[in-house]
């Protein structure tokens, strides 16, 4: 059963990086990068690491997606200051 | 020199994949009754009456590595908090306050304080349950910044002295070392657990120096990351180039 649980994870993990890694707009890769740490969360919790899982959970999901969010306004933003100069 | 560059990364990389697959070779098997490492781990922290084996290992057993990483956490925001300062070319602007829709103001305002308890939490039960100073603290420093998403940067700013933030990331760090220290003082070793009581096992108290390194770290972690995202907000939000260069 365990076992059955463990390898759900793990597709999930490897189709959700795989999305990741394809889609190539930044701040939707965020969003996608995001959905990953929550299943890399449910992955480490199901094979007993659930310190690891919650620092994901922490990190993964939630912090890491927020900052590049934060850099992509950023230089969006940027660009398009030089644009109006122009 | 590219096709040398690339050679020696691949021949390091060969190396590399070649000692990782020996290794892992070596490894107990997956899911299999002996458990080497674990066993001694839980007999140590059950000796110290640490519940949450983890926090025996980050904390006591492997106290002086949980001290290197909270030095790369610190060096790293010391460095990012340089690189993101307001520069010479560039000013702030007042972000305009912007209109929130209504379900995301009230969803942020209502999980805010759930956030903040949850992290808060996870951080005093560090020795007990799964969880510690780290993740605790990651946990309350993101919780805090669903005030941005329900109100604006303003009000973020206002419930967010950064001074105050800066002065206990040091502080955190600074708690960390004058623990370790003291373990000198006392004639032990630096950062060993044999300073206080070890106490009733499974209580808020238990575990020696566990729960105070824990705390310290816990309040490094959580300033560590409001300075770090109060400096990428203001990039992203209020500095901007000076017009004209």
């Amino acid at each position: 059963m365990s076992d059955a649980v463990t390898v759900v994870a793990l597709l999930l993990v490897a189709a959700s990086a795989t999305a990741a890694v394809a889609q190539r707009d930044p701040a939707r890769q965020a969003l996608v990068l995001s959905f990953l740490g929550m299943v890399l969360a449910v992955l480490f919790t199901v094979l007993q690491a659930p310190d690891v899982g919650l620092s994901q959970l922490a990190v993964g999901s939630a912090l890491t997606p927020l900052l590049i969010m934060l850099s992509v306004r950023k230089v969006r933003r940027r660009g398009r200051t030089k644009e109006e100069r122009t | 020199m590219n096709r040398l560059r690339l050679g020696l990364l691949a021949v390091g990389g060969a190396g590399l994949a070649a000692l990782l697959v020996a290794a892992c070779l070596d490894l107990p098997d997956f899911g299999g009754s002996r458990h080497p490492y674990g066993d001694r781990a839980v007999r140590a922290s059950l000796a110290r009456h640490i519940a949450n084996t983890i926090a025996s290992v980050n904390f006591d057993q492997r106290a002086y590595d949980t001290l290197g990483e909270m030095s790369i956490l610190f060096a790293a925001v010391l460095g990012c908090v340089v690189l993101l300062r307001e520069a010479r070319d560039e000013r702030r602007a007042r972000p305009e306050p912007a209109e929130v829709v209504r379900p995301v103001r009230r969803y942020a305002l209502l999980v805010l304080p759930v956030a903040l308890l949850t992290g808060l939490y996870v951080i005093a039960h560090g020795q007990l349950s799964p969880g510690g100073g780290f993740q605790g603290g990651v946990v309350a420093a993101t919780g805090l910044h669903l005030l941005y998403l329900g109100a604006d940067h303003g009000a973020l700013e206002r419930v967010r002295p950064l001074g105050f933030f800066e002065t206990a990331d040091s502080l955190g760090v600074c708690a960390y070392l004058v623990l370790g220290a003291a373990g000198v003082l006392a004639g032990t070793a630096f950062l060993a657990n044999t300073l206080l009581p070890y106490g009733t096992f499974d209580t808020l108290s238990s575990g020696g120096t566990v729960p105070l390194l824990n705390a310290a770290v816990g309040m490094e972690v959580a300033s560590a990351v409001v300075v770090l995202l109060a400096h990428f907000l203001d990039q992203a939000v209020e500095i901007e180039e000076e017009p004209g260069r």
